[in-house]
């Protein structure tokens, strides 16, 4: 049973005990979820943008730890009131020194926290039938870990099932 | 780093109880214990017990004396069988790798099951890069080991086995003896080890009785200090030392003996022997009350490993759904509750415990999972305060994770 020490910091502790922005909105113009129950980090995050694409309201709800919990939080009161094409530009690594720094084993939360706000922006665009010049065609790295996470969970999944069938030299 | 760690600790400032509940990673010392200890610190028998002076006489004859207290309650032959190590994991790696030197030229196969201590299977899986192969034999939704499976797994090959008694993480108490028949029914020469840790004390265990030939026994599993531990070694069974140097008299493991550890771990011993029964009866009271408390207040959760007589005396495991267990010994740690859980966040290796993944327990209840342990020092007070505290941590968390699905 290999564990590790968190030293979250305070940062993280106080949002851990208070996030800000938090629960479903039921009047969101847009949703979208990162992660899934399997990896053991999942965050949905719901936007209120108005006719000037910009994000009125931001909550999220979130299942995993206490770093989920406090990036997912923090990057709320960072996208709340920005024009969406600068919510697009936050990068995990400022979330991550706005917390005081994440343990280096926490930085997917990070990661999955802004592909999770960026496919929200993808999809309120895709919605609109709309293509901002500034808005890339590829996904972007936090994007392409927030697949990868999720996909690497499931054949985790798979593996360890695969095993669970026993009786197989390894 | 650790500026962060004094933050965390001061956020706990004013907490109005504690209770400690996980045994199965380190345990604190009973003043009892202690109390024993402290002589052999500085006021008697802190010689090296192979030298020719008193305190190292004394030395001797307390180690001899806490090996036949040891012996004793397990019904040894002698306490040259009992063969003290710096802990389980320790112990364990002397079973597998001491076996395998020397029986090599016999055979290059070793079985265990899925759900053993990662000293175990880390060790066998080291093996496989020497030439060995391992099997690992499958278990039920409750923990017990596929015995048709086991009796298809064993052959002329196979030098070694090795199944923990009870499990230590779901608690489960292995058909030991029938584990063993079969071995030794398919293969005679084979050894038989069982990591006994999270039995010793607490189930009816006589290693000669069951017939295994080897048994690791840990010490701060029973409220000993951390540290010590000991490997049974059936008189007769032959193990190769796995590390070399001056040999006292401790004759499969080298260096100084520490004896005040020694003597904690034999008065550890005897308050859990000598009042056997109560000491069971009392645990079993406490666990209960522990699940029966949750399971009645708190929907959604599930018991990891049996129920009733076939679990440990003092093993507690749960899955809360819609809850992740890394956030939720947080959250309990800063209300004064201290557990650990089986989720992947906890781990260096981000995968959740490879016990609940063997028991069918899909991924998301592993990471919600909690491990609790109660001893014989615990109180009903201790676990009242628990089933106050933990309704609340759980309920908080889930409105964090609100309406999302869990597929």
């Amino acid at each position: 049973m290999s564990r590790i020490p968190l030293p979250y910091s305070q940062k993280i502790l106080e949002l851990f005990r208070n996030p800000k922005n938090l629960g479903r909105m039921e009047d969101a113009t847009v949703s979208a979820v990162a992660g899934n129950p399997q990896c053991g980090d999942m965050i949905t995050f719901y936007l209120k943008i108005n006719d000037q694409d910009v994000i009125e309201k931001v909550t999220f709800e979130s299942y995993g730890c206490a770093a989920n919990i406090a990036t997912s939080s923090i990057l709320t009161e960072k996208a709340k009131g920005l024009r969406l094409e600068d919510a697009w530009k936050i990068g995990w690594k400022s979330l991550s020194d706005e917390l005081g720094g994440l343990p280096a084993i926490k930085f997917h939360c990070g990661i999955l926290a802004v592909g999770a706000l960026r496919r929200a922006i993808r999809a309120y665009y895709k919605m609109r039938g709309q293509k901002p010049s500034w808005l890339p065609e590829e996904l972007t790295f936090e994007e392409k870990q927030a697949l990868e996470e999720e996909e690497l969970a499931k054949i985790l999944a798979k593996k360890m099932r695969l095993i669970g069938e026993g009786g197989k030299n390894v | 780093m650790v500026e962060n760690v004094r933050e965390l600790l001061r956020a706990h400032e004013g907490l109005k109880r504690e209770v400690y509940l996980d045994i199965e990673n380190s345990s604190f010392v009973p003043a009892d214990v202690l109390e024993a200890m402290l002589p052999y610190f500085n006021k008697r028998a802190y010689g090296n017990p192979t030298l020719t002076h008193k305190p190292g006489w004394e030395a001797y004859e307390t180690i001899m004396e806490s090996a036949r207290k040891i012996a004793g309650y397990l019904g040894c032959k002698s306490p040259e069988e009992i063969n003290f190590t710096p802990g389980e994991t320790e112990a364990n790696n002397l079973a597998l790798l001491g076996v395998a030197l020397r029986m090599r030229d016999r055979g290059r196969k070793i079985v265990i099951s899925e759900i053993e201590p990662l000293s175990i299977i880390h060790v066998a899986e080291m093996l496989t890069k020497s030439g060995f192969s391992v099997v690992k034999v499958p278990v039920d939704n409750e923990g017990f080991v596929d015995l048709e499976r086991l009796r298809e797994c064993v052959d002329s090959e196979t030098i070694l086995a090795s199944f923990s008694m009870v499990n230590h993480e779901i608690g489960t108490v292995q058909p030991i003896k029938e584990i063993v028949e079969i071995v030794k029914d398919k293969n005679p020469n084979a050894i038989v080890h069982t990591d006994a840790s999270d039995a010793y004390g607490k189930v009816p265990f006589k290693p000669r009785e069951i017939g295994v030939d080897m048994a690791t026994i840990s010490s701060y599993k029973i409220l000993g200090p951390r540290g010590v531990g000991s490997l049974y070694v059936r008189d007769g069974v032959n193990v190769e030392r796995i590390l070399e140097g001056q040999i006292g008299t401790q004759k499969l493991w080298p260096g100084v003996e520490n004896t005040p550890l020694i003597v904690g771990f034999a008065k550890a011993s005897e308050l859990m022997f000598e009042k056997f029964e109560v000491n069971v009866h009392h645990m079993r009271g406490l666990r209960d009350k522990l699940i029966e408390g949750i399971m009645n207040t708190i929907p959604d959760v599930k018991l990891n490993g049996p129920w009733g007589d076939k679990r440990a005396p003092d093993n507690v495991n749960l899955s809360f759904l819609r809850c992740e267990g890394e956030a939720l010994t947080i959250e309990l740690s800063l209300n004064g509750v201290y557990v650990s859980s089986g989720s992947a966040c906890t781990r260096r290796l981000l995968q959740p415990s490879h016990v609940l993944i063997a028991i069918g327990r899909r991924f998301e209840e592993a990471h919600g999972s909690i491990l609790m342990k109660v001893t014989r020092v615990h109180t009903e007070e201790d676990i009242d305060y628990v089933l106050e505290v933990l309704p609340k941590a759980v309920e908080r968390l889930r409105g964090i994770t609100g309406s999302m699905v869990m597929g």
